[in-house]
């Protein structure tokens, strides 16, 4: 080889992932589950945060958020500290995503050893957001019925490697042509293994299957 | 979308290896892309212009190796190579498949001056 060429192979992302390890230590160490919830703008993760917070209330669960917000709103923030939930708003200023260096700024902010499950509420976008690991134990999409069945086909990063799917907005379904059958096989197709949950946040119908799973999460890490 | 950040990356790890190797100037750099990576070529090359000059890095040019997207199939074990959408196993039209490859995004290599 040309004595000039260095090999180098390095994953270009590497630095990201590192810090993704170090922010996965520091949950287990302080014995914090943390989850990344990612979607579209409009899917729905802020109220479905909120329902869940409320549905765990009765269990003594504490519960943290880190809220990504492109632009420096505090309208979602705002409704989770209203729930009297801890909550660190990150601004990404204007970039697409939450990155695991952003994260690890906001969890300086957190007293983690109180928190049982920390939320980490990504930037409301389908494709940058699936790039970046941010060090938390499971990633979870949630799909509202109102963007359409192809959305699996169409966004495939996003719907792969995910632990829980939460099919959000689904008292909405008598209104909108959504085949959940060509919507699941999408799914299927890149995650074998993925939990779906269908949910309306609203109503609160099929919800308590969720908070099944996630009480059984977290106790099984207690 | 996320390519900024991306390029900066690559800058860093380019310029942590030029230095090291007491490089002059950069004038090559090698990436490996996999197809299901939501990069884009030309806008990589277009932060790249801008967030290179006034480095060791400056003017370099950018390669990018594009790996194609191969599945294989968890029910008949057969792989194949994806051509644009996802699609189920065209050998028994199962959807249960498994990504092996297009998921590459590495900084390969790079060619110096000393």
């Amino acid at each position: 080889m040309n004595e000039n060429r260095i090999k180098i192979v390095e994953k270009i992302l590497n630095a990201n992932e590192r810090i993704a390890e170090q922010n996965r230590r520091r949950l287990d160490a302080s014995g914090t589950y943390g989850i990344n919830l990612m979607a579209s703008p409009g899917a729905g993760k802020t109220t479905f945060i909120l329902a869940t917070i409320d549905a765990l209330l009765d269990d003594n669960i504490q519960i943290g958020v880190i809220e990504g917000d492109t632009a420096p709103v505090t309208i979602d923030s705002d409704k989770i500290s209203a729930a009297g939930m801890p909550v660190v708003q990150i601004n990404t200023g204007g970039e697409c995503h939450l990155d695991a260096l952003m994260v690890e700024g906001a969890l300086d902010q957190l007293q983690l050893e109180t928190i049982d499950l920390l939320i980490v509420e990504n930037v409301g976008n389908l494709i940058c957001p699936a790039a970046f690991d941010l060090g938390m134990h499971s990633k979870i999409v949630i799909a509202s019925v109102p963007e359409g069945d192809d959305k699996p086909y169409k966004y495939p990063n996003i719907y792969r490697g995910l632990d829980v799917l939460i099919i959000n907005k689904i008292d909405l379904l008598p209104y909108l042509d959504f085949d959940m059958g060509y919507f699941s096989k999408g799914v299927e197709m890149l995650n074998p293994d993925v939990k779906i949950f269908a949910v309306s946040s609203k109503t609160g119908e099929g919800m308590d299957r969720w908070h099944d799973w996630l009480k059984a999460k977290l106790t099984m890490r207690a | 979308m996320h390519e900024l950040a991306v390029t900066e990356s690559i800058l860093e790890i380019a310029c942590k290896y030029a230095e090291n190797a007491k490089a002059t100037r950069v004038t090559d750099i090698y990436l490996v892309i996999g197809n299901l990576s939501s990069i884009v070529d030309d806008c990589v090359s277009f932060y790249w212009d801008m967030i290179s000059k006034n480095t060791v890095c400056e003017n370099a040019k950018l390669h990018f190796k594009r790996i194609p997207a191969t599945l294989t199939c968890l029910d008949c074990n057969q792989q194949y190579t994806l051509d644009g959408e996802l699609t189920p196993c065209p050998h028994c039209h199962s959807p249960k498949v498994r990504v092996i490859s297009g998921d590459e995004f590495n900084l390969d290599s790079i060619e110096i001056q000393r």
